[in-house]
């Protein structure tokens, strides 16, 4: 047999898993309490070490050192920042609208952690009593439910912007909601070669398409598609370079100006909760979610505990692969202009997007029309030559000053000339003055 | 109002998005691994000060224990902050010297005015900056305290060699 035969027939035998019924009754209860509270521990501790991450590694991007003097390597700083936060002060502005204001930053928080809910985090458990399924609510709508859930944390921004009662909060509000709505529809269009693929919207089925030697994963089966869910994560998470509603050097702090102590520090833990979860979303969607690569060992019976822990160390490997990838950008990029942010969105990347699904149906459709099934590595490799070859052509031959304007790109030679005719009308309706300042 | 920018004609390669910014994120990278921190880490580690450094004040003491200062007033006068108080007094040998000399280092403007003119070389400016207290009162030092500070005191400017060579 050929090494792909061998490949082809282990895929296969991977589809006959075989797993017993879950837990029910009181047994399901309690697992899924233990399960509720290893997570958000597991999500909280992890937020906390982001944050520390963050300033670590940003500090030394610039070749400074970071937080280093609380324990080892400044390992608990966050825990003195925590505490120096809830023993803060808190202020509330006289003119703001206090129901509002203070819900504000749970909105925020909350939206962020519910996410967490459908995403599977290992491969699932034989255990005794039965299969547990690793994620704690195996929805069947489990992306869609992301997506609703996700749109919810604009509410915590806008309302914290208005009920501030602050124009640089309002502003900041204002554009949080125009910047999410906007990348919110690209990254429902980004999403849409993958659930074709999978032929389903909930998560665990998804990772259960991409399972096998990393051959299927949708990062290359779909890329153009990752790198515009990329993107528009980082729009929705308010992460430079889109982090224009809070843009220090022109709002002040943006949406959370007001905010102090404890209820900025929500705002706060929020931002990096909404990271982590972005980059579990994009570990689950394009990386193959807990799925180890190079082997199959983790995809087939018997179901062990090792299997699951060893696939759960996996799946916060990549977890934090993009939680770096989210730092190491934001120390590397400058904010963009407002025009920019929605040109991007609106006009490059929404359309090529929806071409973009018409290309992967289409390949899709060809290729099963020839005989290739989904699951074989004929399949896989076809759409990699596809995604290598588009990628190749959008940010190599496309991207000349087009995806971003830059303030030095050149401009269109008839607007340029439409510009200088506004010019001349003006300087003749309107005899030149020696104020200056016009021009 | 963009009629006015200039908008430069720039080879087609520099305007890519992609490429500039995949440059950046190799040069942060760079200086992510092997980047040389610059931070000094400070109770540990400090600058060194120049020679010239005017800090915490010093009156220097004779072979016997005592202040050399004579209490002639002149650093009181010359002071442009105010910030000393010298109150004058006499032996029966007829040797002047201060009943009272406070220098307020919250209000020391580290001019060094009072090290230049002193004719006896007894009030000096010190290579020191490590001063902190929990009150106000505590930063106004009195002659023992003056005289009991050790650090280096700082060297006057010299006309003849501008550059401290």
């Amino acid at each position: 047999m050929t090494p792909f035969a061998l490949l082809q027939a282990a895929e296969h035998a991977n589809k006959l898993d075989y797993l017993p019924e879950p837990p029910s009754g009181m047994a399901w209860f309690l697992m899924t309490l233990v399960k509720m509270l290893l997570i958000f521990t597991l999500y909280m501790v992890g937020v906390m070490y982001v944050i520390w991450a963050e300033r670590r590694i940003c500090a030394f991007i610039q070749d400074r050192l970071g937080p280093n003097r609380v324990g080892w390597q400044g390992l608990l700083q966050s825990i003195a920042d925590g505490v120096k936060n809830i023993m803060k002060e808190e202020t509330y502005p006289g003119q703001a609208y206090l129901p509002l204001f203070i819900l504000a930053p749970a909105i925020s928080f909350t939206s962020a952690l519910l996410t967490w809910a459908v995403i599977p985090w290992a491969a699932p458990w034989a255990s005794k009593w039965g299969t547990l399924d690793m994620a704690l609510a195996p929805m069947p709508i489990g992306f869609i439910y992301t997506i609703a859930i996700g749109s919810l944390g604009v509410y915590g921004i806008v309302l914290a912007g208005w009920a501030s009662n602050n124009k640089y909060s309002l502003l900041g509000g204002l554009r949080s909601s125009a910047q999410m709505i906007s990348y919110e529809i690209v990254m429902g269009m980004a999403i849409i070669p993958v659930l074709l693929l999978a032929g389903n919207v909930s998560l665990s089925e998804i990772v259960k398409q991409q399972a096998g030697w990393g051959l299927h994963w949708n990062v290359l089966s779909c890329t153009v598609a990752f790198i515009f869910f990329m993107v528009s994560a980082f729009a929705e998470t308010n992460r430079l370079p889109f982090d224009l509603p809070e843009a220090e050097s022109e709002l002040v702090a943006g949406y959370h100006s007001e905010y102090s102590a404890m209820k900025f520090s929500m705002f706060f833990i929020a931002e990096y909760a909404n990271m982590m979860t972005a980059s579990a979303l994009m570990a689950t969607l394009f990386f193959g979610g807990w799925d180890i690569p190079f082997t199959l060992w983790d995809n087939v019976a018997p179901h062990t505990l090792i299997k699951t822990l060893l696939t759960f160390g996996f799946f916060w490997a990549k977890i934090l692969f993009f939680v770096f990838v989210f730092i190491w950008i934001r120390w590397t990029l400058p904010r963009f202009r407002y025009d920019q942010l929605m040109a991007l969105g609106w006009k490059f990347m929404l359309p090529t997007s929806l071409a973009y699904i018409m290309v992967i149906a289409t390949a899709s459709l060809i290729m099963q029309w020839v005989g290739i099934l989904p699951d074989s590595w004929k399949f896989a490799v076809g759409m990699l030559g596809l995604n290598i070859l588009l990628v190749v052509l959008i940010f190599g031959v496309i991207d000349r000053g087009r995806l971003i304007s830059p303030a030095y790109s050149r401009l269109d030679k008839r607007n340029l000339d439409k510009l200088r005719r506004v010019r001349y009308d003006r300087a003749r309706l309107e005899p030149a003055t020696n104020e200056g300042g016009a021009d | 109002m963009a009629i006015g920018v200039k908008v430069l004609e720039r080879p087609i390669a520099e305007t890519s998005y992609v490429r500039a910014a995949v440059k950046g994120m190799a040069l942060t990278l760079k200086h992510l691994l092997n980047g040389e921190s610059v931070t000094y880490q400070y109770p540990e580690q400090k600058w060194g000060l120049s020679p010239r450094w005017r800090g915490t004040h010093r009156m220097l003491t004779t072979e016997d224990g005592k202040a050399k200062c004579v209490a002639c007033g002149l650093c009181p006068t010359v002071c442009p902050a105010n910030c000393i108080k010298l109150v004058p007094g006499e032996d029966e040998n007829g040797n002047r010297y201060p009943l009272v000399f406070e220098i307020d280092e919250f209000r020391c403007i580290f001019c060094g005015y009072c090290q230049e003119v002193c004719p006896e070389e007894a009030i000096h400016l010190g290579r020191h900056y490590e001063n902190s207290e929990y009150s106000r009162e505590g930063f106004v030092y009195d002659l023992e305290r003056l005289m009991a500070q050790t650090h280096p005191v700082s060297e006057l400017w010299d006309p003849a060699d501008p550059k401290g060579e």
